[in-house]
This record gives structure tokens, sequence and C-alpha cells, in this order.
């Protein structure tokens, strides 16, 4: 097994997180999800199948839409839409995300941009994948400050679409909606379970040793580093010039 | 054209990638008229930040306000904790959907998501109402009809009739039907007409909707303009490092290079 930088692990997870999508939305500023969907579609395309259509938010290259800003919510209101990720300032045990500040809006303490499209998106893509490489207990609170968008709606509120993952930079978690709540899914390498809880200010479910997260095999390595990093390199040049400059030093 | 901008406007203005006239910034701020409500369509940037900095404006309808990779906007996030501005936050598709409903000349316009989220819970000009085409419960969100007094913005080119040209940049015109006047800064005004010609056309705002043109070269730099330049990243670095204090941003503001280098 060649070596694997926890970055890999990263986008290898959103790959397999996303496997059967059609067409998936990334935000404008996320080179990590957007490299997990594309090692998808170059790992499809290998296998001779239809890899997933791509939309880059702020992209020229790979954006399909016509319409202005508006279409990519249009679109996803259609349903055209089955995954996107969201990040948040605070992310809560229940899957409320919080994009718009800390402390007691609207003079909240420290002010974040907003909340973009979260709260129209969260209720109508099928598979959002939430995503937070700092896992500390400031971002993944008990109880958000303020919902931009809530994990789960009450009956008779239209919701087709909510969270279905959490991945940070130490874990992966599967989102149980019927609860509400987090269950740890898997450990990235060289983080254990004592540390997660500790990092963690919300309670999840998870087994008593739960299981590391699956590393990428030579043929997976190969397509991110060669073809992936190379599509990426065209929307995100210093996130994939980094990554390489990373690889030079390990045995790749 | 700043003269158009009086007192109390209602006054939209893009998103950092659709062309945002950062040209008419300082006049604006130089003819000084104040107590604005800003819509930014969807969200806003450096122009709000400087507009929010120079004390013109009263309050802000957005669903973001950031400079990018270049973080968080410093006038505007100074102003939020000094309560020095009224927030409007609301989520992209509901500014489309109030621009939509203008355009219409319709009242308002449903939009699902929504409920359950302190958006919602803030925002006492938004109604929850059920489904009247239903069976009975499906709560959706109305949203009012936003419509701006002045909608502000640059482009590539326009033609000496008044026709703009905003190519894909769709919400441009949203915008534009939405508002009382419109005022539209470019990079060059070309000779013929650009309805003449079936390829232009499509992408074409008829002088119709436009109030005034006026030519203005890398108006919309530091941002940058599709099929034109790129973002002056490294500007709006400056602006945000400079902007962190109050007379830091004067400072900026102050100075005598505010153009393209």
């Amino acid at each position: 097994m060649a070596e694997v930088l926890p970055r890999e692990v990263l986008i290898c997870t959103i790959a397999r997180l996303l496997d059967g999508v059609r067409h998936v939305a990334v935000g404008a500023s996320s080179p990590i999800p957007a490299a997990g969907a594309m090692l998808l579609r170059a790992m499809k395309e290998a296998e001779g199948a239809v890899g997933p259509r791509i939309s880059i938010l702020g992209s020229v290259e790979h954006n399909f839409f016509t319409n202005g800003s508006a279409e990519l919510f249009d679109c996803a209101g259609q349903g055209r839409i089955d995954a996107f990720f969201l990040g948040g300032g605070q992310i809560d045990g229940f899957g409320n995300v919080n994009l718009v500040g800390a402390g007691d809006y609207p003079r909240s303490s420290v002010r974040w941009p907003g909340s973009f499209g979260s709260a129209y998106l969260y209720f109508v893509v099928p598979r959002v994948i939430l995503f937070r490489e700092e896992h500390t207990p400031r971002v993944f609170v008990e109880k958000v400050d303020f919902i931009s968008a809530p994990g789960v709606s009450p009956d008779g509120v239209f919701r087709s679409g909510g969270p279905i993952a959490l991945l940070t930079g130490k874990a992966l978690f599967r989102f149980d909606k019927t609860r509400p709540g987090f269950e740890l899914e898997s450990v990235h390498p060289g983080h254990d379970l004592a540390e997660i809880k500790e990092a963690t200010g919300f309670r999840f479910a998870h087994d008593a040793e739960p299981r590391q997260t699956a590393l990428p095999g030579r043929a997976t390595l190969d397509l991110l580093r060669g073809r992936v990093f190379d599509e990426l390199a065209e929307t995100y040049p210093e996130f994939a010039a980094q990554m390489r400059r990373e690889l030079g030093t390990v045995d790749a | 054209m700043a003269k158009h901008i009086e007192p109390g406007m209602r006054v939209a203005l893009p998103v950092d990638y659709a062309g945002v006239s950062m040209a008419m910034t300082r006049p604006i701020i130089e003819h000084g008229a104040g107590d604005l409500d800003l819509v930014c369509v969807p969200t806003g940037g450096l122009q709000v930040d400087q507009l929010v900095g120079a004390g013109l404006v009263r309050s802000v309808e957005t669903s973001a306000v950031s400079l990018g990779e270049a973080g968080g906007a410093p006038r505007f996030n100074a102003a939020v904790k000094e309560g020095a501005i009224r927030l409007k936050d609301a989520t992209c598709p509901a500014i489309h959907a109030g621009l939509m409903a203008a355009q219409k000349g319709s009242p308002f316009m449903p939009l699902r998501g929504l409920i359950g989220t302190d958006l919602l819970r803030h925002r006492d000009d938004w109604r929850v109402v059920d489904n009247p085409l239903a069976d009975g419960g499906d709560p959706i969100v109305l949203i009012p009809a936003i419509k701006p007094d002045v909608t502000i913005f640059h482009v590539p080119m326009a033609d000496r009739f008044g026709n703009v040209w905003i190519g894909r940049r769709r919400e441009l015109a949203a915008m534009a039907y939405a508002s009382q006047l419109v005022l539209v800064t470019v990079e060059r005004i070309v000779e013929e007409n650009l309805l003449a010609d079936e390829m232009t056309a499509a992408g074409v705002l008829p002088a119709l909707y436009v109030t005034a043109v006026a030519l203005a070269p890398k108006g919309a730099w530091p941002y940058g303009l599709w099929g034109e330049y790129p973002t002056d990243s490294a500007e709006i670095a400056r602006y945000a490092k400079a902007a962190r204090t109050a007379d830091g941003f004067a400072a900026y503001m102050g100075q005598a290079q505010m153009e393209s280098a």
C-alpha cells in the first residue's frame, strides 16, 4: 500500500459517498468536494460507465447554466441535482447548520458570510454531504446559535432532501434522520474514538471499536494523482499544486 | 449617474462574478445619498462593504456578504457587531423569487424550504400559508416582490441605442425588470445595434429597461468581468487587510490610486 495523504482519504471518501448520483453541484471554494466528484467521474469512466455531471459554481468551464445564478436553485427544485455539500460555522447533533454567526443574532459576536442557498438546498437535494475539515468543539456544537438550515423537518413539511453524512478531518459520520442524530461510521487513519469524542460537542452513536475509514487502492490513487489533479488544476490551481507538492514528499 | 441615487432608496447590486460596477462605488460615496437599503442579488462583497464602511447604508438584504478568498467583509461585519445596520438575512433563491415576483407584477412568489430556519423566524415580511391547491396542510413560504428603486451593474458592452449585453448573466435582467431605475457601466460602446443580430440579441437587455449607460473601462476592477478579465485577488486582499479598522478603511478609500494599475 502506498502512503496516502489525509486529504486523499477525504477525497476518496467523498467519491464513495457520491456513488450513483447523476448530477452533483459543488460550491465555489470547495476543492476537496470537487476533487471527490471528479474522482467518481474518472472511476466510472475508467469502468466504461457514465460518470456524474458536475456543476462547479463560479467556474466557467464546469458550469452548464445559462440562466444566471437562479438556475442552480431552480434546477435543484426540479429534482435535477442529486448531491450537494454544505459546510458551516457550526453544525449540531441534529444536523442543523449555522452559516450566519456565533452569539445572539442579529448582533453576532462573530459574523460569518451568511446562509447562501442552504435554507433551500438542504430541503430539496436528496444527498447533502456535510463537510468540514476542522473537527473541534467550536464547530461541532450541541446546539447551533442560529439555524440557517435544519437537519430534519416535522411531518407535513415538504422535504425531499437533507443530510446523509458528515465528513470531517478526523472521521465519517452517517446521519440518521429518524433519531435524529449522527452515528460514527469510521475513523480516519491516525485518529481514535477518544480523540473524536473530545473534539465533538454533540453526542453521537458509535461502536465500541469503530472501524477505520477505507483507504483507496492503487488504481484509485493513480486516477486521483493523474487525471483528477489535472482537471482540478483548471478550477483550483493552488490546491492542486499544493497536493502535488505534498505528494512529492511521500512515496508516490 | 450617481445623481440618480436619493437618500432612502432601495438599491440592488449583483453578486461578485456577475458584473459589479465598482466604478460607481466612489461616485456614489462622493454623492453621499445615505439611508440606503441594499439588496444583494443574491450575495454581496467589496462594493457592499465599502458602501457600509462609508456610512451610507441603513439595511442589507442578502444571502451572504464576504470578500471570497480574502475572507470576511470587515466593515460589514463591524457594522453588524455594532448594530449599525439592519439585517435582512435571506437565502439565495428567496432573493431570486422576490425579484421574479416583481418581474411578473405579482405580489409574492411561493418558495419551498425555509420552514424551521431562523431566517424565517427573523423575517416579518415573509409569510407561511398552507398550499391552497393541496388537500390540506403543506405549508409554504411566500416571498414578497422585491422592487428596488435602482439597480447598478457593469457589463462588457452596450450599443449606442442603449441596449446592453448581459450574456448569460440573466440575474441582471431580473434585477432590471424589477427596478425603477437601471444604471449600467460598460467596457465599451459599439456602433452596431445589438438587437439586429440574433446571436447577440438573445443576450441583450433592451434599452427599454435601461435608464443610463456610462463608459467605464475596467469598471468591475478589482473584481473580474466574465469574458473580459480576471479578478485582481491581490487588490481585494489588500483592501481586506486595510479595512480591518475604520481608519484603515478611510485611508484606503482616500488613496488617489483607485484604479487598476
